[in-house]
């Protein structure tokens, strides 16, 4: 048996131009995206993007100006509701509780974590949203904050665990209660990780729509307080897209440049401060 | 306790409240209730979150039982609602992008994790790990502006010149479309697959891919016959993470699918997804029966990820303490 | 060919006297290697190794942990080409020819290697061996494919132990056994030379003692080459051994002498176990 290594050879090489033309297609797609958007959305984009009120249908010089506000309020909520509860609810995890309870809470996180978004928008508005009668700033600072901590959950468990026991050790054996030990060593110890994936936590609600479509709903105006519907940058730019209107068009391009900007800003930071590397223990 | 002092037991307290209040003033007993209220919020959360879509849907649920699954009807006028068309949607979107963006994906896994460079397969991870973080959004602007218009323009004519005959290319294609709302769906997954599969090939035992070369197998014969069905479980558990994924996807569905309750044979023609229905009708549903059927379908399709999602995690643990052993 | 790491003594040339520098192996040296030297990025790890292997004899390669023996065992069906950053010098020549020269493939099918942990596939325990048939474009049809199956695990001593449940998962065998299934598959393509990798390190005295005896059956058709930190067994089992110490190989002579009689103190402390 004398082996055909032509053909072997062959198909090895072949196989390689086809595995390396996907990859060489998946990165495409990104730069593909990028390039739309910042070409379509770049032309489209002018100061009044960022300062003016959205206009009447038909007239020109309308702008996102409340929908950035606004997005920065249900997120700014978000991140109050959802990085507490996930960052105490990951050290309990890590530091507190029995593997069989722990367990039970990952899984019950996880579980959290398949719900697709539009069910939360769906349960806030029944939660919140109907007992107030009205849609508001606030039903939609808690949907996304529900869905930032199960990410918040996982993230600080991991990066909690990661640092070393003996870290934990040397704290108690200097005569730290437990609790100390943990704010003071453990949790500074794992800070940039938690910080990092906080981050990315952040990143993906802000581009989330579909919960906020029942909650924050939209508003041509502005939204003072927390009990007003309010519109967001990313229903702004479903509205827009899918109206008949050029001129909304082209603001849809300018907020999702805006928008995807900021995203993938939030992201390539995080990713390279964690790359950059996590606890390093010396000696 | 050693003492020289003989202290008498009923001078002191119970020796279990004193070591609570005693860590209560330390600090430990707060510390502790704290996070455990973490944790049970969570908890609750997420019951709160069964128990509403289960109450919620509780009117369409007695109304209609399980053949609202079965039910192609959807009339909000006469009060008829029936899941059938939106299972349809959401199932037939999801398979189309599994089967564009599964080969994409693994090639692209494969390539990253067994034949690249190792500097290069790292950026290019991290660059596809960056389209996963691209809002749905976003997905579904190009969706309507950029790639619906090739595909009416150039794809789709190509398509039909070919394969026209067939049932799935029949009829009239006006852009929004089945076939759009996979093809955008597809290019959401892919990065799912590529990221998962690629971290399951790379826990494959190295003396695995030793034993094959050293019977004089190839490089494409050692990833081909032992890295990848050393890898089956995991790339399964991928494949299901993206399913999941793909069936509660709303935002760039919605903007291509075509909104248009039906079950056609053909991709070409307009259709709609449970997401997408509950996006664009929820807030304009008028009477309790209607908005109970829109509950109801969001109860359905977070039964199925939820599902898919289990089996999901599964498979991959299952990979990942395989390649421990060795 | 450097005069460095030979011994005085030597198979061709029993009663002694240093070598003059040969440019060709001897017609009786299945595989040679000359003036070997390997790198690891900066760090050495082999220096000018000459070796002979003569056909059909087991040769052991004997020395304490980092001594390179793994190292030299690897470049020997070019192993070593699977981890960036290494580098090598010198020639290695089977039957005359440098198999750095070669198709890789074609030289691991004459090269096999069994390694220092079972590694069998998941697959049957068919499978397993019919492997290498498989991915090399074997030309027989089912029964043939069977024959050879068959004749290798008898050669391995495991077919009457897997004879009836040839189509049920490798992974069902205990170690031992998956070692020796290793071994089947390996001889399954019929290399003219076996390596084996410190092949018993993970197995208990039973098994080990197995795989000993089928090697002295399996020596009158294939040269063996075998890396082991075991001196027992070394000295049971093969005809010469090379010792190595930090990456020179300090003496290689008949096993008898190296173990009763050796010539330098490096071997002597070795073998006597002042060190390792």
């Amino acid at each position: 048996m004398k082996p055909s290594s032509t053909i072997k050879n062959l198909v090895n090489y072949t196989m390689f131009a086809v595995t390396g033309l996907c990859t060489v297609i998946a990165v495409g797609i990104l730069f593909f995206i990028l390039g739309y958007l910042v070409y379509n959305g770049g032309k489209s984009l002018s100061l009044s993007f960022f300062t003016n009120l959205p206009a009447p249908v038909g007239e020109m010089g309308g702008g996102m100006a409340n929908a950035i506000v606004g997005s920065g309020k249900v997120l700014l909520l978000a991140t109050l509701i959802g990085i507490p509860i996930g960052f105490l609810g990951g050290v309990y995890l890590s530091e507190y509780s029995s593997e069989r309870i722990a367990f039970t809470i990952r899984y019950i996180t996880d579980l959290l974590n398949g719900v697709p978004s539009i069910v939360i928008g769906i349960v806030i508005y029944t939660v919140v949203v109907h007992p107030m009668g009205h849609f508001s700033t606030f039903a939609g600072g808690v949907a996304l904050g529900i869905m930032m901590i199960p990410i918040s959950v996982r993230s600080t468990e991991e990066f909690l665990h990661a640092v070393p026991q003996s870290l934990r050790e040397a704290a108690l054996a200097l005569g730290a209660p437990k609790w100390k030990s943990i704010v003071t060593v453990v949790i500074p110890a794992a800070m940039r990780g938690i910080i990092s994936g906080t981050m990315l936590d952040l990143a993906r609600v802000a581009g989330e729509t579909a919960p906020l479509l029942f909650t924050a709903l939209g508003n041509q105006f502005w939204s003072p307080g927390w009990n007003q519907p309010s519109a967001t940058l990313p229903v702004m730019i479903f509205t827009y897209a899918v109206a008949p209107y050029e001129d909304w068009h082209r603001q849809a391009w300018a907020a999702g440049f805006v928008l995807l900007t900021l995203v993938l800003l939030i992201n390539v930071t995080a990713r390279l401060a964690l790359s950059r590397g996590t606890y390093v223990p010396r000696g | 306790m050693s003492s020289s002092v003989t202290v008498p037991e009923s001078a002191l307290p119970p020796r279990g409240a004193q070591s609570f209040i005693s860590r209560l003033k330390a600090g430990e007993e707060i510390a502790y209730l704290i996070t455990l209220t973490a944790g049970v919020t969570i908890f609750l959360i997420t019951a709160l979150v069964l128990y509403e879509l289960i109450a919620q849907s509780a009117l369409s649920r007695h109304k209609f039982g399980w053949s609202f699954l079965f039910t192609s009807v959807w009339d909000p006028v006469a009060g008829n609602f029936g899941a059938l068309p939106f299972i349809y949607g959401t199932v037939t979107t999801s398979l189309l992008a599994l089967l564009i963006a599964v080969p994409l994906g693994l090639g692209a896994a494969i390539f990253l994790a067994e034949m690249a460079p190792p500097k290069i397969s790292n950026m290019m991870t991290f660059l596809i790990e960056l389209l996963a973080a691209v809002p749905s959004v976003i997905y579904g602007l190009l969706g309507i502006f950029i790639l619906v218009p090739v595909l009416k323009q150039s794809v789709v004519p190509a398509l039909k010149s070919v394969f026209g005959a067939l049932p799935i290319f029949d009829g009239a294609f006006y852009g929004m479309s089945i076939f759009s709302a996979g093809i955008v769906l597809s290019v959401m997954i892919v990065p799912f697959i590529i990221s998962v599969s690629r971290e399951v090939l790379l826990s494959v035992a190295r003396d695995q891919r030793e034993a094959s070369l050293a019977l004089g197998a190839s490089q494409w014969q050692t990833i081909w016959r032992v890295v990848m069905p050393n890898a089956s479980t995991g790339i399964m558990g991928s494949i299901f993470l993206a399913l999941a994924r793909a069936l509660g996807e709303t935002m760039a569905v919605t903007m291509v699918i075509g909104n248009t309750p039906q079950i056609k044979a053909s991709l070409l023609a307009p259709g709609y997804s449970i997401a997408a229905v509950i996006a664009n009708e929820f807030t304009e549903a008028t009477g309790d029966l209607y908005l109970s059927a829109l509950v109801e379908l969001g109860l359905v399709l977070f039964g199925v990820t939820f599902v898919l999602n289990g089996m999901a995690r599964l498979l991959i643990m299952t990979t990942a303490q395989k390649g421990a052993h060795k | 060919m450097s005069l460095e790491g030979r011994t005085s003594s030597s198979p061709q040339n029993p009663a002694g006297g240093v070598e003059e520098g040969m440019s060709k192996a001897p017609a009786s040296m299945k595989l040679s290697t000359q003036d070997l030297n390997f790198y690891y990025g900066g760090f050495q790890a082999l220096q000018s190794v000459s070796l002979d292997f003569q056909e059909n004899l087991i040769t052991a390669l004997i020395g304490p942990s980092g001594c390179g023996k793994s190292t030299f065992i690897r470049t020997l069906n070019r192993m070593h080409e699977t981890v960036k950053g290494t580098r090598l010098t010198g020639q290695i020549l089977l039957d005359g020819k440098d198999i750095l020269k070669e198709d890789v493939n074609a030289v691991r099918l004459k090269v096999g290697m069994v390694f220092q942990r079972s590694n069998p596939f998941p697959k049957t325990i068919f499978e397993n061996v019919a492997y290498g048939l498989r991915v090399n474009g074997f030309q027989g049809g089912k029964t043939a494919i069977h024959e050879v199956v068959e004749k290798s695990l008898v050669k391995a001593a495991l077919w009457d132990e897997v004879k009836d449940k040839l189509h049920q998962s490798a992974f069902g065998l205990s170690g031992g056994q998956q070692q020796r299934l290793c071994i089947a598959r390996a001889l399954a393509v019929e290399p003219e030379v076996l390596l084996l990798d410190e092949p018993c390190s993970a197995l208990d005295p039973i098994a080990t003692a197995k795989i000993e005896d089928l090697l002295f059956a399996l020596k009158t058709e294939t040269t063996i080459v075998i890396v082991t930190h075991n001196m027992q067994q070394a000295a049971r089992v093969s005809d010469f051994t090379g010792f190595f110490l930090l990456g020179r190989m300090i003496e290689f002579s008949e096993t008898n002498t190296i173990f009763q009689n050796p010539t330098k103190k490096e071997t002597e402390d070795y073998v006597t176990g002042r060190f390792g």
